[in-house]
């Protein structure tokens, strides 16, 4: 966390990610049955973690989990958290089960590498929250592993990737998105993971660098999907949240959906109002990246376009690094907005209690 | 207020719509099952004519899978962008405060009384020199 940023209130910063388990450290998590399969099938691990973000890439950040288990969670401790008591990180660990076939070892997986999580949270600060993986290719399964965890005050979030077989508006999803509604956790869209399908719209690119900026677009894919499928409609307390998928095409993105809709809602008639309202109403962004020059005008023009105080939430996207410090966003922002963006937004979202105001020092 | 009669109502039977020229404005005049219609002939959105597109139902819906369509509302669809309009108000859809087109008045009149010259009534510039209004028929009348 940088010391220098001037916005002095408590963080919530909402995507922070935890190294990902190895093997033996989920054994304790698994049965014996499937420990005997890991160790027969030679499986070391999923390939969608390092596929999204290789290991040496700039943007990985992975020296600061190198050091171990141990100093990668002082290093979330140090970065996420600091020194405040109303500040909270959420946490994830994406274990691609997304790409796995056996419906079982997907499901297994996820609960470990859940059970994984929730002890670390527990064993490092009280602070921690937790986002939970689930098996989206199986809805039904997935919708079982939230109600085994919902219960858990850790639990804030249903982490599912942006890359999918079918976007999730489809209602094959219904299970996953009702279990979500019940428990009253959002669905957090997260940039990667590797479906079966290429990472962008038009087929495989060579280089990973089109598949990284090009999660912008996969992102705006998915809201497409559940505004006009109608999961906003047939769940009305359905939230979402756009995880480290960039925000700045929000606009545009509003734009065009509310202006097709015009001439084209019959084909969808349970989109009663235009798209925008859904969007601002049941989705929320993280604001890291930020796609565009943090100190020009442009994502001040940007934050006006979005017609809305309440749809950022504060992001260090730790460890992953960009080019853009979301502290010297926040900076910008009239205080009252800068205060829901670093807070009041993602407490809403997680259910975490209302920060108490910064207190003046008395001297 | 001036008063135009477009023709005789064996001319315009249910089903069937015509655009007429009225001191200068291109106005859509409809008879659906029986009852009578007309609406400024220029969609409010980028000027295209309006009542040249498609008379639709109206599909509404609760959620996903179930539609409740009521075939007797009317929604004039524009031809170029599919913005819908009630055909008895001119109002769009999606936004009827604000977008929605001119409506007028529709009247079925005696040719007699419009022969005994009530005022204001004008056998007005479609039909006037080609029609005679006689006693014996009914109009359609449009009040602009």
């Amino acid at each position: 966390m940088s010391s220098d940023h001037h916005h002095g209130g408590p963080l919530i910063d909402c995507d922070v990610h935890l190294p990902t388990p190895t093997v033996d450290q989920l054994g304790p998590y698994l049965s014996e049955h499937w420990r005997e399969y890991i160790a027969t099938a030679g499986f070391k691990g999923s390939m969608a973690v390092t596929s999204t973000h290789p290991p040496g890439a700039r943007s990985s950040g992975h020296e600061r989990l190198d050091g171990g288990f141990a100093e990668a969670m002082r290093n979330v401790r140090r970065h996420c958290l600091g020194e405040s008591e109303s500040a909270r990180a959420v946490v994830s660990a994406h274990y691609g089960v997304e790409t796995m076939g056996p419906p079982d070892f997907s499901t297994a997986l996820s609960r470990a590498v859940n059970d994984w999580m929730l002890t670390a949270c527990r064993d490092t600060d009280e602070r921690l929250l937790a986002s939970i993986n689930v098996p989206p290719q199986y809805p039904d399964l997935a919708a079982e592993e939230i109600d085994r965890l919902a219960g858990d005050d850790r639990v804030v979030q249903v982490f599912v990737p942006a890359r999918t077989s079918k976007p999730y508006g489809n209602r094959i999803y219904y299970p996953l998105l009702a279990a979500a509604e019940r428990n009253g956790l959002p669905l957090g869209i997260h940039f990667g993971g590797m479906s079966w399908n290429p990472p962008t719209g038009v087929g495989w690119p060579s280089y990973y660098i089109e598949e990284y900026v090009g999660m912008a677009h996969v992102m705006q894919a998915q809201l497409s999907s559940l505004v006009f499928e109608g999961a906003f409609q047939r769940f009305p307390r359905l939230r979402v949240t756009v995880l480290e998928g960039g925000w700045t095409w929000l606009p545009s993105l509003m734009w065009r959906l509310d202006k097709e809709w015009k001439g084209i809602r019959r084909e969808v008639p349970w989109v009663e109002e235009p798209p925008s309202t859904y969007l601002r109403r049941h989705v929320k962004l993280s604001i890291q990246p930020i796609d565009a020059p943090p100190d020009g005008p442009e994502v001040m023009t940007t934050i006006d376009q979005i017609g809305s105080d309440d749809v950022l939430m504060y992001a260090s996207d730790f460890p992953h690094e960009h080019l853009s410090d979301p502290l010297a966003l926040l900076d910008r922002l009239a205080p009252e907005t800068a205060s829901k963006v670093a807070y009041g937004n993602a407490a809403a979202c997680y259910g975490v209690p209302s920060a108490p105001e910064p207190q003046e020092s008395v001297r | 207020m001036k008063r135009y009669v477009v023709c005789q109502t064996h001319e315009l039977p249910p089903g069937t719509r015509r655009i007429v020229d009225i001191d200068g404005r291109s106005i859509g005049v409809f008879n659906v099952d029986g009852e009578y219609y007309a609406l400024r002939n220029t969609c409010p959105h980028q000027g295209a004519a309006l009542c040249t597109g498609s008379l639709l139902g109206e599909v509404r819906s609760p959620c996903p899978g179930e539609y409740r369509y009521d075939g007797s509302r009317k929604l004039l669809q524009c031809p170029w962008h599919g913005w819908e309009f009630d055909l008895t108000t001119g109002q769009s859809w999606f936004d009827p405060a604000r977008t929605r087109v001119r409506p007028y008045d529709v009247t079925v009149e005696s040719g007699r009384s419009i022969a005994a010259g009530r005022e204001g009534v004008v056998p007005g510039p479609y039909v006037a020199e080609t029609l005679p209004v006689t006693v014996d028929d009914d109009y359609i009348v449009v009040t602009p």
